[in-house]
């Protein structure tokens, strides 16, 4: 049984009383059908390479997931500036800021385990110290560390302070971890990647551009739905109670009997006549 | 603002040095930790010799970590934090005391693992200058990290457990830079060790600038 959610303020959200609309609907159909196109482009259509083979296709997958993963983070770090700028506050900006680091987290895990595989079948190891592993296994760290902050309850308000300051401190960690480690390579050995991977072009070309549309699409599709859950939870955080409350009190006001009507009236609701004293 | 960030700091280090939690606690714990890598190594000397700056810089994090989640958790008793809030001391002099006070624990930590280190693990030293040079700057960094965190970890139930995973993604590049330039401190890597401390520098800088500037927000709500 899923919990009533509070009466909800405009039409077309009570039609549908859940995250989908006609734009979403378009946007998931769209990031269905360029990912299925993908797929058949990917897997049927382009050829195999010839430095590496099979392991090829992984680039019609890896790139564009770790792309995204970036845009997410961005977008979070955007979206709490937006919140911290007394002009422009608002909840929908924290709502966006929590949406957009939690798809980002979920597409960081996504380019680790593609990497990873990528990494087992052409360098034989599942991990490697390479720079770039490093960087985007710490921003994964980093955003979990977001994520699990933001689940700490409190007033919305502190929340969202809390979190609006961490997301940039944590957006900051990036360019200085990106530098570190590059600083770092110089030490050790160049990266094998831009080595083994060859320039591409014809269908190879045409599958990797679709599939940054595809995951791009999927990315927007996702955010959209994750952004107005959060609103709705936000609601129901804070109107629930009213709305509970509302309910105890219809229980415990007497029955209206017919006869009441005609004879004296009940005294009124204590707690009614309180809160209009108040 | 620094005449409010010395009577913190003064008053954080008053307070470790009566209740002793520094030195009774926490140095204990850094010894312990030292002694487990010996057994981890299972007494491999030469490698713990090689080892040794990573290993000391591990130590450093996790004893950062106490002192941070310590400095915390005096305000947290008797609404020591609201009455912080009410004392109208500048919330940057506040940072910045909370912040010496931490990296002044962990020098006295830092000497002592050092010490440990010659001891137990046989290094020697190369370049008494640049190991100060790095441990300080390292230790600006850790205390202004460790606070931004610490603030906004502060008001939470969870906050033991969030803490640790708040901190040591962050301050990896503390790790990183302050490592390699001790095993050239230490005479284990021909590198020139000098060069890491622009990164130091530049992690204690963007650390000190946005808890200066950003502490007083994450007070409010703590």
């Amino acid at each position: 049984m899923t919990p009533d959610l509070p009466p909800v303020a405009s039409p077309e959200a009570a039609r549908s009383r859940g995250t989908g609309n006609f734009t979403t609907r378009i946007l998931g159909v769209a990031a269905v059908a360029t990912l299925a196109a993908t797929a058949w482009l990917g897997l049927v259509v382009s050829p195999p390479d010839v430095v590496q083979g099979q392991l090829v296709r992984l680039i019609y997958v890896h790139p564009a997931v770790a792309t995204v993963c970036y845009v997410g983070f961005g977008l979070c770090a955007l979206a709490s500036m937006a919140w911290l700028w007394p002009r422009t506050r608002s909840r929908r900006w924290d709502a966006l800021a929590g949406a957009s680091a939690e798809v980002g987290v979920v597409f960081c895990g996504l380019t680790l385990v593609t990497g990873s595989i990528w990494g087992r079948a052409s360098w034989g190891v599942w991990w490697t110290w390479d720079a770039r592993l490093t960087l985007t296994a710490l921003l994964f760290a980093v955003f979990v560390g977001y994520l699990g902050l933001r689940r700490t309850g409190g007033s919305p308000e502190g929340r969202a302070r809390r979190s609006a300051v961490a997301a940039i401190v944590c957006s900051l960690v990036v360019p200085v971890d990106h530098e570190a480690t590059n600083w770092w390579r110089t030490l050790h050995q160049g990266n094998t990647l831009t080595k083994t991977n060859p320039s591409i072009h014809g269908w190879q070309l045409a599958t990797m551009a679709l599939s940054f549309l595809a995951f791009g699409l999927l990315f927007a599709w996702v955010l959209i739905h994750r952004y107005r859950l959060e609103l709705l939870e936000d609601r129901y955080e804070t109107e629930g109670l009213g709305l509970a409350l509302e309910e105890r009190r219809a229980e415990g006001a007497p029955p209206v009997a017919p006869h009441a009507l005609t004879s004296t009236p009940l005294p009124a609701d204590p707690l009614a006549s309180e809160a209009t004293a108040r | 603002m620094w005449r409010d960030a010395l009577l913190v700091a003064g008053k954080d280090l008053r307070v470790e040095a009566r209740s002793r939690v520094a030195t009774n606690q926490v140095a204990p714990y850094a010894l312990v930790i030292l002694l487990l890598f010996g057994f981890a190594f299972d007494s491999n000397r030469p490698l713990l010799t090689q080892a040794a700056p990573g290993l000391f810089w591990v130590a450093v994090l996790l004893c950062s970590l106490l002192a941070v989640q310590r400095s915390f958790a005096i305000e947290a008793a008797d609404g020591a934090r609201d009455g912080l809030r009410l004392s109208g001391l500048d919330p940057a002099g506040i940072f910045l005391g909370k912040a010496a006070a931490v990296a002044a624990v962990l020098v006295g930590l830092e000497v002592l693992l050092g010490a440990g280190v010659v001891v137990l693990y046989g290094t020697g030293l190369h370049d008494p200058l640049l190991l100060v040079a790095t441990a300080v700057l390292a230790t600006a960094g850790l205390g202004a990290a460790g606070t931004v965190y610490g603030i906004m970890a502060a008001g939470l139930r969870v906050r033991e457990t969030l803490l640790p995973l708040l901190i040591l993604p962050v301050v990896a590049p503390v790790l990183l830079a302050a490592t390699e330039a001790w095993r050239a401190a230490l005479g284990l890597s021909a590198d020139n060790g000098w060069r890491w401390l622009t990164l130091l520098g530049s992690f204690a800088a963007i650390y000190v600038t946005l808890g200066v500037l950003g502490f007083g927000t994450l007070l409010e709500e703590a």
